[in-house]
């Protein structure tokens, strides 16, 4: 992007101002979290002062964190159950659309195409209107309020298919028929050369579908209600209504919620914005 | 990883050996696939159907299914009649204005970035912060900045000698703009990061051509960027749409709706009725016109496509 950008030849007075531009407005467009940030550092009696102070003057870290870690609420319960939810879903979710995207590019089978347009079309259906039947199966064979029922339900999404096909189609078919002749069968095909080959792709859709699953406020609200079940996004929401009136406590569990997935979307920066803007997609 | 071709190499008949093959592979692809088709089955195209069955009656799930009987359109003809569900179909349309809003100041941020600043990766870092953080965190954040009493919002506004400021998300009036502000500051970071790549899709040398002919930053934007980008506003467009249509989190964790039922929409009216109310039929009529807009939506861009976007 850089040579781009200096190819276009602007003069580095102009480049400069419009840098400067962006990280006003860049700070602008952050200040909800730095308020966040600064909200549940401080004493709750001082949350509202104006003007703001961005810089808390009286401090308050441990008491208010401790708070929302160690209070009724079970925080770390509810950490639990985020991670193994959002575990569970990437890793089922990227060994099916692994799997399909193999079958719809690299196997020859009567129906192929048919059934790729079925699933295809599928997935211009939104899960929003399905919720009322899927609630009702769900009751009637015994998914309702379990983890299974909400892995499934992400595991099973028709995206990751339509993401890794791209990238499966893209192999040259000689890496397979040349193994062929050495006698290797579909399986250690798939697992040994395409696999392999795919990894960059697999780890874009895997850190996509990690941080969606964690963020997925929706089917864990509709699908759960035992709180024990609680993932961190309904685990916020009851602290909240517990503890509506600590705006500080809330912010810090805020914070909590967040973390995670800033340090995950850091280390995975590329892979995301990859696999944004290479499949345009959204969760 | 098991191989069930081992010892295939052996077989004399080579005919067999070819038709053997061939149901090997056949059998390898669904195999393959079946996975995904199952699911696809079992977690969408059944619910469908039941959802077009249930719409078509006045059953609760509580009763059980012998209680289930179809009894034609009257779930339709009573949502026809429905105000609060022709109210939330209204915030729904009006929430359409955050897409090409939030559209504009995507391509505006995403020339400055991509062509006129220093840092390009920072900023796409910077401005994708809200699309990665929980929604129900950021709501709480936006539920205390929009206090109508003591959030800094209105704190600054007073202070610039603002006297009545909107009380926001607890005025009617303010409450669904204020909604439409949230998503558009949430979404923006996708929209820009996909501006960005699609503007790494035009070719450089129209631009030199253009520089040759002396054409002003405006000309080369109007010109070449704009025009050359419509398959990607095309495709934000859609996309956007059909996501405004299916938001509930946001109302849910944000407004619950209110006040006085100024922020419902169509998935909101599902969840009421169709979770809280228990009324699983005509909740499912409901979702029957929520599946037909986005449908409707799909078609639409399905022949729109070859219109309207430009085939660089």
């Amino acid at each position: 992007m850089k040579t781009q950008a200096a190819g276009r030849r602007a003069l580095p007075f102009s480049r400069l101002l419009a840098t400067l531009a962006l990280v006003l407005f860049g700070i602008v467009f952050l200040l909800p979290f730095v308020w966040m940030l600064s909200a549940s550092l401080k004493p709750e009696v001082d949350v509202f002062n104006y003007p703001v102070e961005w810089i808390p003057k009286h401090w308050q870290v441990i008491e208010n964190y401790k708070k929302v870690w160690n209070g009724k609420a079970n925080f770390p319960l509810y950490y639990w159950n985020s991670i193994k939810v959002s575990v569970l879903t990437t890793l089922l979710s990227v060994v099916v659309s692994a799997m399909a995207a193999y079958g719809f590019t690299k196997v020859r089978f009567p129906g192929r195409n048919a059934l790729f347009l079925v699933v295809l079309a599928t997935y211009m259906i939104p899960v929003e209107a399905t919720l009322v039947p899927l609630f009702v199966i769900y009751r009637s064979i015994g998914l309702y309020d379990t983890h299974t029922g909400l892995v499934l339900l992400g595991g099973f999404s028709v995206l990751g298919t339509f993401l890794l096909r791209q990238f499966f189609a893209g192999i040259s078919d000689e890496y397979i028929e040349s193994a062929q002749i050495d006698g290797a069968g579909h399986f250690s095909i798939f697992g040994r050369i395409l696999l392999p080959l795919v990894k960059p792709a697999i780890a874009t859709y895997a850190i996509l579908r990690f941080i969606w699953t964690w963020n997925d406020y929706q089917s864990p609200f509709i699908f759960l209600s035992d709180k024990a079940l609680y993932t961190i996004q309904l685990g916020m929401n009851a602290f909240a209504d517990r503890n509506g009136q600590f705006y500080s406590l809330v912010m810090a569990a805020s914070v909590s919620a967040i973390v995670p997935l800033l340090v995950v979307f850091i280390v995975g920066q590329k892979q995301v914005i990859e696999g944004i803007s290479l499949g345009g997609v959204k969760g | 990883m098991a191989t069930p071709q081992t010892g295939q190499a052996r077989t004399p008949n080579p005919q067999a050996t070819r038709k053997s093959r061939r149901l090997r592979e056949i059998a390898a692809g669904y195999v393959f696939i079946g996975p995904m088709l199952l699911g696809v089955i079992v977690f969408t195209l059944v619910p469908l159907i039941m959802l077009f069955v249930f719409s078509l009656t006045d059953w609760s799930f509580l009763t059980g299914y012998d209680k289930l009987h179809l009894s034609g359109f009257g779930n339709f003809a009573r949502l026809l009649r429905d105000p609060e569900f022709g109210e939330s179909l209204l915030h729904n349309l009006i929430m359409l204005l955050a897409v090409p809003i939030g559209m504009a100041a995507a391509l505006l941020l995403a020339v400055l970035i991509s062509e006129r600043a220093y840092g390009s990766s920072f900023f796409k870092v910077i401005f994708f912060m809200p699309q990665i953080s929980s929604i129900a965190a950021v709501a709480f954040v936006w539920q205390v900045l929009f206090h109508p009493s003591y959030g800094p919002v209105n704190g600054f506004l007073s202070a610039v000698g603002v006297h009545e400021p909107p009380k926001w998300l607890a005025d009617p009036q303010y409450a669904l703009p204020s909604v439409m502000l949230l998503m558009i500051w949430i979404d923006l970071g996708v929209s820009l990061i996909i501006y960005i790549a699609g503007m790494k899709n035009i070719p450089r040398d129209l631009y030199e051509a253009a520089d040759i002919d002396g054409a002003s930053a405006r000309v080369k934007f109007f010109r070449i960027t704009f025009p050359l980008l419509t398959p990607t506003s095309f495709f934000l467009l859609i996309t956007g749409l059909i996501a405004n249509f299916k938001s509930f989190a946001i109302i849910k964790v944000l407004t619950d709706g209110g006040p006085a039922h100024s922020t419902s929409v169509i998935v909101y009216d599902i969840y009421q009725q169709g979770f809280v109310n228990l009324k699983t039929g005509y909740a499912s009529a409901m979702s029957v016109v929520l599946f037909v807009i986005i449908l409707a939506i799909t078609i639409l861009q399905w022949a729109g496509q070859r219109k309207w976007v430009h085939q660089g």
